[in-house]
């Protein structure tokens, strides 16, 4: 039996790597990537606890998860398409036209 | 159980640091990819199959192609310098979280109130109908309201991504 503490480490394993990602690459789309890699550890954490603890809250908490990272790819490669078109390049350190 | 669960946990480690690794963005799709369907697999350790296959047709068959999808379309060019300029620092910093989460996490116990759905009880009728009593009694208006929000998601998409041409001609006329 896997105790739930090799599930736990794989997740945060998991999430730092993302986060990491998102504060070192310059990429806008692998940026949001990275994010995508962060829901899912975040998921395999909401899982595995529901399975621990017999409960089904966790399992829908992750369903609800994927349906916003679904939104969230959509309006995010939408505004990457903007940003594209206005020739500000991809760049998540050139995109500066909303800095104050 | 433990080999599965070993080779899951690999893949999927490698698989996500190949994912901010990579220099070019297709292959860190493809990385994604691999990551991806190695998570699934973590849910079926976890007797969650419903979840599986939701994983497998929402993530990797959609949002992954459209990930793919606009990197096809955007042509993008592969860059000399595709890492921050204080990555080192950044890099630190984060292995440094890592080590002080793994470190909190380990030693944490563990424990809570047990709920209602033991293996057991969901496997008489199969999990797909527990998650699917619990979806539509208990998160019903969680439900609706997500409906309501990836048809939000939907308009916003489409209402930014529209070719400002159609716009310009509407104008002048």
């Amino acid at each position: 039996m896997i105790p739930l503490s090799a599930y736990v480490a794989v997740s945060a394993i998991l999430f730092m790597t993302g986060l990491i990602g998102v504060l070192i690459r310059r990429n806008f789309i692998i940026v949001l990537m990275c994010v995508e890699i962060m829901l899912n550890a975040a998921n395999i954490n909401l899982v595995a606890f529901s399975h621990y603890l017999e409960s089904m809250a966790g399992q829908m908490a992750a369903l609800f998860v994927i349906a916003i990272a679904a939104g969230e790819a959509a309006v995010g490669l939408a505004i990457i398409i903007v940003v594209f078109r206005g020739k500000i390049a991809t760049n998540v350190d050139q995109i500066n036209v909303l800095k104050w | 159980m433990v080999i599965l669960f070993a080779y899951f946990a690999t893949v999927s480690i490698v698989a996500g640091v190949m994912t901010v690794a990579f220099r070019n963005p297709v292959h860190c799709g493809l990385a994604l990819l691999t990551l991806l369907l190695h998570v699934a697999g973590f849910f079926v350790l976890l007797n969650a199959e419903f979840l599986f296959a939701v994983q497998i047709i929402v993530y990797a068959g959609a949002i992954l192609v459209l990930y793919l999808f606009v990197l096809m379309l955007l042509n993008l060019k592969t860059e000399e310098q595709y890492l921050h300029r204080k990555y080192a620092f950044l890099l630190f910093v984060g292995v440094g979280i890592l080590g002080e989460l793994l470190i909190l996490m380990l030693q944490s116990p563990y424990g809570g109130m047990k709920g209602k759905a033991s293996p057991q009880v969901v496997l008489e009728t199969g999990p797909s109908h527990a998650v699917g009593i619990t979806m539509f009694s208990d998160y019903l208006l969680l439900f609706e309201i997500v409906g309501v929000f990836l048809l939000g998601a939907i308009i916003g998409a489409i209402v930014l991504a529209k070719t400002p041409a159609v716009a310009e001609g509407k104008t002048e006329s």
